[in-house]
């Protein structure tokens, strides 16, 4: 039973890795850079939550919804501020700026909320699921983590595929230059993976929150590597590679902290990580780039 | 030389790329035949001034090491006239380590052109290899001896990881090989946190569960205690020793920049298929700058290990954080310009010192210092925007430029 419990906890992790490795790698297939920044733009999802529900009362459900559209302007703001202008520029360039851009956040946030950790109230108020005689309980914030993190899979994957913006995503990220001839607003479509990343880095941080309820300026920095190490698992750029990448790496990391060393875990993460990449160097689902001489 | 008129009917171009070449041609032959006047001049005045005999790059890397040896009389001079703050001497010696470690990581960004996030693992490496061996030796070795061993067992055991971990990293490029590193670095931190290592009468133990799993018998000295690290390391190193590893550091990686390898590595950067067909051993040429540049970061970390008394493997000091750090210093100083890491170093340490008096606001500032920079250094607006201005402010610079 144990076991089934880690299995469960680790998928639930896992979603919410997967969540953020979706911005990471929409961002990446797309504006192809790595956008270090993401992880704190989860924390800060959190504060909003934290703020509105914790601090003024407010309805969670209301919160969350203030909370995905304050990350999205933030988002779309980094993205017009820090990364536009470097369009173009060498991708060094770009992923100092983001870390720069992350340390920015971090520090705001140290200002303005404090270096004190934040005891964050679950949002999930729906009662825990018991199996087998009480012999199994299953949070709700773990089904709920799954449940939604499978929705913004399914959904996302169809927008991509099917609206016109999420094809005009495919375009930009397959080759700028003719996507901008064919008419395609590049910065625009753009500015909208950034909004829709951001978007989603909001909801993993609620989730975040609610599963493990502490929040510090610093909750976003590692599960953004993590998250950052999911994509790259499953394929860098694959939206489906994202998922699978996230659900592995929490179920790896949580059975490796049970059964093997709470300190090793990580190690075990990264092993398996460097591991996959030499079998397949682009990553489970990672499509192989030919390169021209 | 090609007058606007000439471009209209072909043959004239013809004419006159001709006579460009032509020029140019007979410009080659004069700057030749006048350098080897100067060179056989230089000869005969190298008794009387051997400056002239320099070429450009040794000028250049004279000006490095007149650089670094400069700052170092100026601060000692300002330290024994009392001038800089206690709290500036204690950094010191980080100021040396940054500097190494950055030039070490210049080393694989700017010349072999991998991205690297994971040269604070190596660092780590030889921190925690060089401060064993120094506290296991505390007793029976003399301090300049010890840390003279320490520095090399630390070099070599930062070059022996980064030989392990170059072997299957190299392989892969770009995004990957960053990530691939920084899990590598993640992987040493989390090992040594996890690791015990003790000493006693009938050999050397470790273990990776707890210090009692080690069976140490009672005269045991305990080396590496986990997560707490290792403690009691003699304080060995200090400013002038720093400064004397950076003018090795400086001199091994210049020489290596200007050596044949060094040219081979440079050639895998910029074209690796063109490199590979006349016969360039790729592999071979990464590994040896990647294990260069690993050991130089492992003498960063001998330096950085013998300056304090507890040495743990923190998020802070040998996280990817600090793998990020000296990667700012690196791009900002300018890709490949070791000149530039050196004081992009200096400057982006001392900035939040200088800072402290704004206290909670110095590392907004930092963050919002680097964000601008780069805009600045990279933008193609900005730079357009500068190349413009210089053009307006020094219009005989740019034709100068033309001319050459």
């Amino acid at each position: 039973m144990s076991f089934v419990a880690h299995l469960i906890n680790g998928i639930s992790l896992g979603s919410v890795y997967a969540l953020i490795a979706l911005g990471y790698t929409m961002v990446y297939g797309i504006a192809k850079m790595l956008n270090f920044a993401h992880g704190d733009v989860i924390m800060i999802g959190g504060y909003v939550v934290f703020v509105m529900a914790s601090g003024m009362g407010i309805n969670p459900l209301a919160a969350i919804i203030i909370s995905m559209a304050a990350c999205t302007v933030l988002g779309v703001t980094i993205e017009r501020v820090a990364y536009r202008p470097l369009r173009g520029a060498s991708p060094l360039a770009v992923l100092i700026t983001a870390i720069g851009v992350s340390y920015l956040l971090q520090n705001v946030a140290l200002l303005v909320f404090g270096s004190d950790t934040k005891a964050f109230s679950n949002v999930v108020t729906l009662p825990n699921l018991e199996l087998f005689g009480g012999q199994l309980i299953i949070k709700s914030v773990t089904i709920v983590t799954v449940i939604v993190s499978i929705i913004i899979m399914v959904g996302l994957t169809f927008f991509v595929k099917k609206t016109k913006i999420g094809r005009a995503m495919t375009a930009v990220s397959e080759d700028q230059g003719a996507a901008q001839l064919m008419g395609i607003n590049v910065n625009g479509t753009i500015a909208v993976t950034f909004a829709i990343g951001s978007m989603l880095a909001s909801v993993a941080g609620v989730l975040l929150c609610s599963a493990y309820p502490s929040l510090t300026p610093y909750t976003g920095s590692m599960p953004g590597i993590k998250a950052f190490v999911a994509a790259v698992f499953g394929g860098i750029g694959s939206i489906p590679g994202a998922f699978i990448g996230g659900i592995l790496l929490g179920v790896i990391e949580n059975l490796s902290k049970a059964y093997i060393s709470s300190q090793l875990s990580d190690a075990i993460v990264f092993s398996i990580l460097i591991i996959v990449l030499l079998v397949k160097p682009t990553g489970l689902l990672g499509r192989k780039i030919l390169e021209k001489v | 030389m090609v007058s606007v008129g000439s471009e209209r009917t072909g043959e004239s171009v013809c004419d006159g790329k001709r006579r460009q070449i032509c020029g140019n041609r007979k410009n080659v032959y004069e700057r030749q035949r006048m350098s080897e006047a100067g060179q056989r001049k230089g000869m005969e005045m190298e008794m009387k001034v051997n400056k002239s005999k320099l070429s450009k790059t040794t000028k250049n890397d004279m000006i490095t090491y007149g650089m670094v040896i400069l700052t170092y009389i100026v601060v000692q001079l300002l330290v024994s006239t009392g001038h800089v703050s206690s709290l500036i001497q204690g950094l010191l010696v980080p100021f040396c380590t940054y500097v190494i470690v950055a030039v070490a990581l210049n080393l694989t960004v700017g010349i072999l052109g991998e991205l690297s996030l994971g040269h604070a693992g190596f660092m780590c490496v030889g921190a925690f290899a060089s401060a064993v061996f120094s506290l296991a030796f505390k007793e029976a070795l003399p301090g300049g001896l010890r840390f003279f061993l320490a520095l090399l067992i630390g070099a070599a055991s930062a070059a022996l990881v980064g030989f392990l971990v170059g072997i299957p990293v190299l392989r892969l490029r770009g995004d990957y090989l960053a990530i691939v590193t920084l899990a590598f670095g993640e992987i040493i931190k989390n090992i040594i946190n996890a690791l015990y290592l003790g000493v006693d009468s009938s050999g050397v133990h470790f273990s990776m569960k707890d210090a009692l799993s080690l069976h140490m018998e009672e005269d045991g000295l305990m080396l590496i205690k986990g997560a707490q690290g290792v403690t009691g390391t003699p304080n060995d190193s200090n400013f002038t020793v720093g400064v004397i590893l950076i003018l090795v550091t400086l001199f091994i990686v210049l020489n290596f920049i200007h050596s044949r390898t060094g040219r081979a590595v440079m050639s895998i950067r910029d074209n690796r298929i063109a490199a590979e067909s006349v016969g360039i051993n790729v592999t071979k040429y990464k590994l040896i700058a990647f294990t260069v540049s690993a050991s130089l970061a492992g003498v960063a970390g001998v330096l950085y290990a013998h300056n304090l008394s507890t040495l743990n493997a923190l998020p802070k000091n040998f996280g990817y954080n600090m793998s990020i750090m000296i990667l700012v210093f690196v791009v900002l100083g300018g890709i490949g310009n070791i000149r530039g890491s050196i004081v992009a170093a200096v400057l982006l340490t001392l900035l939040p010192e200088v800072l402290r008096g704004l206290s909670d606001y110095r590392m907004l500032i930092y963050s919002i210092v680097l964000i601008v920079m780069m805009i600045f250094n990279w933008s193609p607006n900005a730079v357009f925007f500068r190349k413009r201005l210089q053009q307006k402010l020094l219009p005989g610079r740019k034709a100068e430029k033309e001319a050459v």
